[in-house]
């Protein structure tokens, strides 16, 4: 599974980072704490997130993170959507807020035996 | 190999350059990914603290050929009680960087948690010294 499957599935909204639209997809994570992210994202995952700074995109590089998924329609920051551009890796947003858009993302993995 | 960065203080939209520029730099070296991953945590939560917490600070990094050397220095507040410092949840960060989702009080701990050896010495109004020391094995 690829990101742009789940731009596919979930009607999500690309901000920036469409160069990464192929990065794989291992997994999710969902936290609004960096150092847990920091700490415990594991490279391939999507991010599940309310903040939208650039330090966001610095923990998504330096973590390989597959792409970052806003909720509840928050966008990125202009600086933060220029290092998704730089770096390739998708910021993506939905209306949906993160419960929801958790419980979707981990039943279409445990649909394909992804988590 | 050695080298250095320096840090300023507040400035929240440099955080992760330095842990950045040293990733690409171990992967050039051919350090495992999985001993990458451990060093560029530890990295960028000492970067984030000098940021978060302290005027400017340095990184000296020393790359052995058993280890990695993490050396950081800091102008600063100082850490006043670093065994409490040290706990999971405890921080002293401010409201503005914890809306960000800094101030956790998890940096440490995931320093901790991903090198062999962590030293701290810290004076108040002056400034705090970590080392952290990761092996290549």
């Amino acid at each position: 599974m690829v990101v742009s499957d789940l731009v596919e599935q979930f009607g999500l909204v690309t901000y920036s980072g469409g160069e990464g639209m192929d990065r794989q997809v291992s997994g999710g994570y969902a936290s609004d704490l960096l150092s847990d992210v920091m700490g415990n994202a594991l490279e391939g995952q999507v991010w599940i997130t309310l903040q939208t700074h650039k330090n966001v995109m610095a923990i998504a590089s330096l973590k390989d993170l597959a792409a970052v998924i806003l909720v509840k329609d928050h966008a990125p920051d202009e600086d933060a959507a220029a290092q998704s551009d730089a770096e390739g890796v998708p910021i993506l947003g939905t209306s949906r807020q993160t419960f929801e858009m958790v419980g979707e993302l981990y039943e279409l993995f445990r649909a394909h035996e992804i988590v | 190999m050695e080298f250095d960065y320096q840090i300023t203080g507040g400035d929240f939209s440099s955080a992760g350059f330095a842990s950045s520029h040293l990733k690409k730099i171990l992967k050039q070296l051919g350090i495992q990914p999985r001993l990458i991953k451990k060093i560029v945590i530890a990295m960028y939560e000492a970067e984030v603290n000098i940021v978060a917490h302290a005027w400017q600070g340095w990184i000296h990094v020393r790359i052995e050929p058993q280890a990695i050397r993490l050396e950081i220095q800091d102008q600063g507040p100082g850490i006043e009680d670093i065994e409490r410092a040290m706990e999971d949840g405890y921080s002293t960060a401010s409201e503005e960087v914890r809306e960000m989702g800094f101030g956790a009080g998890m940096g440490l701990s995931n320093i901790k948690n991903n090198s062999d050896d962590l030293e701290i010495t810290s004076t108040v109004n002056e400034g705090t010294e970590l080392t952290i020391i990761k092996k290549f094995q």
